[in-house]
């Protein structure tokens, strides 16, 4: 066995003749699958936590606060005892709320996060499963959430969570748009759909490099529609908290809150995951051409930090928009969408193609 | 094409609008010197309220124990919740005259709301903020202070 931070391709095949040398060719796919469902599991909830205690203490710096610092050292611990008490709390039973789908639309939400973060690329080899068609398959199964949203809304029989499941449904029916024309325009200079392709085309220069004006265009509307997408400020009229209470989980507490809250935040990290990896290289260091001993010291840091770097700084720039700028109005968000971003948006695309036809990037 | 250009604008005026907002977040979130929270429990022996602050109300004596309170009764009536209780006296002039004089200002810490009424209608500037504001006793009838202190006497360029 060779482990290597760099390339975790011979760990794998070495876990995977392993097994195969131990158990039949079904059990070891079995035990395969187990494996990476709990290490996904685990990376999922050490992740959300982070995340959480990292939006707090970012909010507080950027309105001149100090954030939770009580609970161990810089408050490291807070989400952690948010956490207990989240699970200790009781699940309170709603009166004439449909229950099957009540108890359902959590699960929704957090499997469709779930779903979508195995096709994502974390390192070289570290990546469960690599569709050729990547792309596609993580925009379909992350617009899964919005059937659990829209459950969560319609079932809980209160007036405050449909309003905000409805305007969640508009708005991510148009979202959605902006963000597959804004990968459809990386995807053009790609010339593939699959991540680790993506990731390999990116060796000697980020696409947001290589693709210059309109992938830079591509990637701030990538930023703003994913945003949106997510149900985060300032886009965040589905739970818009001074008018509709809470919106769409108004009605859910205890544990089934906390998976509606882990899932926001996952579906966060998720999209600047994507961001990273189609935009930013992915785990690919960051390379200039022709100098070759800046390129060795930048291949000396592990891909996984890499990749943990570019999307913590996406999740830093998405934490920015949504402690400084006012939440639209469902009016304006629409305006935004349908009059602004698509149609720059259609004409980024021309100017991607025409760029890509006549060579014109790097 | 006049509408065309103004399509454009709009959307620099807008993108130029949200870069300079975040320039001011971003620039508190690379400032962490700016952070105006204060550590209360932690920082008590060297925490120093603002001139602003409105902690309780007070009446400063100088350091010959003189105030300039005339006893006229005037905070007394325009407090709003009745936390101020004026007892006068009266003393012999060495003219023969008899003045009126302060005896007790009493003032109900307990249920005053620091409107600052008092402070703003005293003809004679007696009453000022202070800056004290760990408030919290075991008897409510600590919360009851004679603001003049003991053997104090007004100021003499006092005039009613």
């Amino acid at each position: 066995m060779n482990f290597s931070l760099y390339d975790f391709t011979p760990f794998n095949q070495w876990i995977d003749k392993f097994l195969h040398s131990h158990m039949s060719s079904f059990w070891a796919v079995a035990v395969e699958m187990t494996i990476i469902g709990l290490a996904i599991l685990l990376f999922y909830a050490l992740v959300g936590l982070f995340l959480v205690y990292a939006e707090r203490k970012v909010c507080a710096f950027m309105q001149n606060r100090v954030g939770p610092n009580r609970v161990g050292p810089y408050g490291f611990f807070q989400t952690i005892a948010d956490f207990i008490k989240l699970m200790l709390k009781e699940l309170v039973h709603i009166k004439n709320a449909d229950q099957l789908l009540f108890n359902l639309a959590p699960f929704i939400i957090i499997i469709a996060s779930f779903m979508a973060i195995a096709a994502i690329p974390f390192a070289k080899g570290l990546h469960a499963i690599d569709f050729d068609i990547g792309i596609l398959y993580v925009i379909a199964v992350s617009s899964l959430g919005v059937v659990g949203i829209l459950l969560a809304g319609w079932s809980s029989n209160n007036k405050y969570s449909l309003i905000g499941a409805m305007r969640s449904g508009a708005q991510i029916v148009s979202y959605e748009l902006s963000v597959g024309l804004s990968l459809v325009t990386i995807i053009i200079l790609a010339g593939t759909m699959q991540f680790s392709q993506i990731v390999e085309g990116q060796a000697n220069g980020w696409f947001i490099f290589k693709g210059h004006i309109p992938a830079f265009i591509a990637f701030v509307i990538f930023l703003i529609s994913s945003t949106a997408e997510t149900n985060r400020g300032p886009f965040d009229l589905a739970e818009a908290e001074s008018e509709l209470t809470a919106g769409f989980h108004t009605e859910y507490s205890g544990i089934k809150f906390a998976f509606f809250f882990l899932a926001e935040y996952m579906n966060m990290f998720i999209v600047a995951s994507i961001a990273a990896t189609v935009f930013l290289g992915g785990w690919m260091p960051f390379h200039m051409g022709g100098w070759a001993a800046f390129n060795h010291i930048m291949d000396f840091i592990p891909p996984f930090i890499w990749y943990i770097g570019k999307t913590f700084f996406v999740i830093w720039l998405m934490m920015w928009f949504k402690w400084t700028f006012p939440r639209l109005r469902i009016d304006q968000l629409l305006t935004l969408e349908w009059k602004y971003l698509l149609p720059i948006n259609l004409v980024n695309i021309l100017i991607m193609a025409f760029v890509v036809l006549m060579g014109w990037h790097f | 094409m006049n509408s065309f250009f103004k399509y454009f604008s709009e959307i620099f005026h807008g993108v130029k609008s949200l870069l300079t907002g975040m320039k001011v977040t971003g620039r508190y979130f690379f400032s962490p010197g700016e952070i105006v929270t204060q550590q209360y429990p932690e920082n008590r022996k060297t925490l120093k309220m603002y001139d602003r602050f409105k902690g309780e109300v007070i009446m400063p004596h100088n350091e010959r124990n003189e105030h300039r309170c005339t006893g006229c009764g005037i905070c007394e009536t325009s407090c709003p919740n009745g936390s101020i209780e004026i007892l006068q006296a009266k003393i012999d002039m060495p003219d023969g005259k008899k003045k009126r004089i302060i005896d007790k200002h009493i003032y109900h810490l307990s249920m005053c709301t620091f409107c600052g009424l008092c402070i703003k209608s005293c003809p004679s500037d007696a009453l000022a903020w202070g800056q004290e504001f760990e408030h919290a006793v075991f008897d409510r009838a600590k919360l009851t202070k004679i603001l003049n202190k003991p053997g104090s006497s007004i100021i003499k360029d006092i005039v009613e």
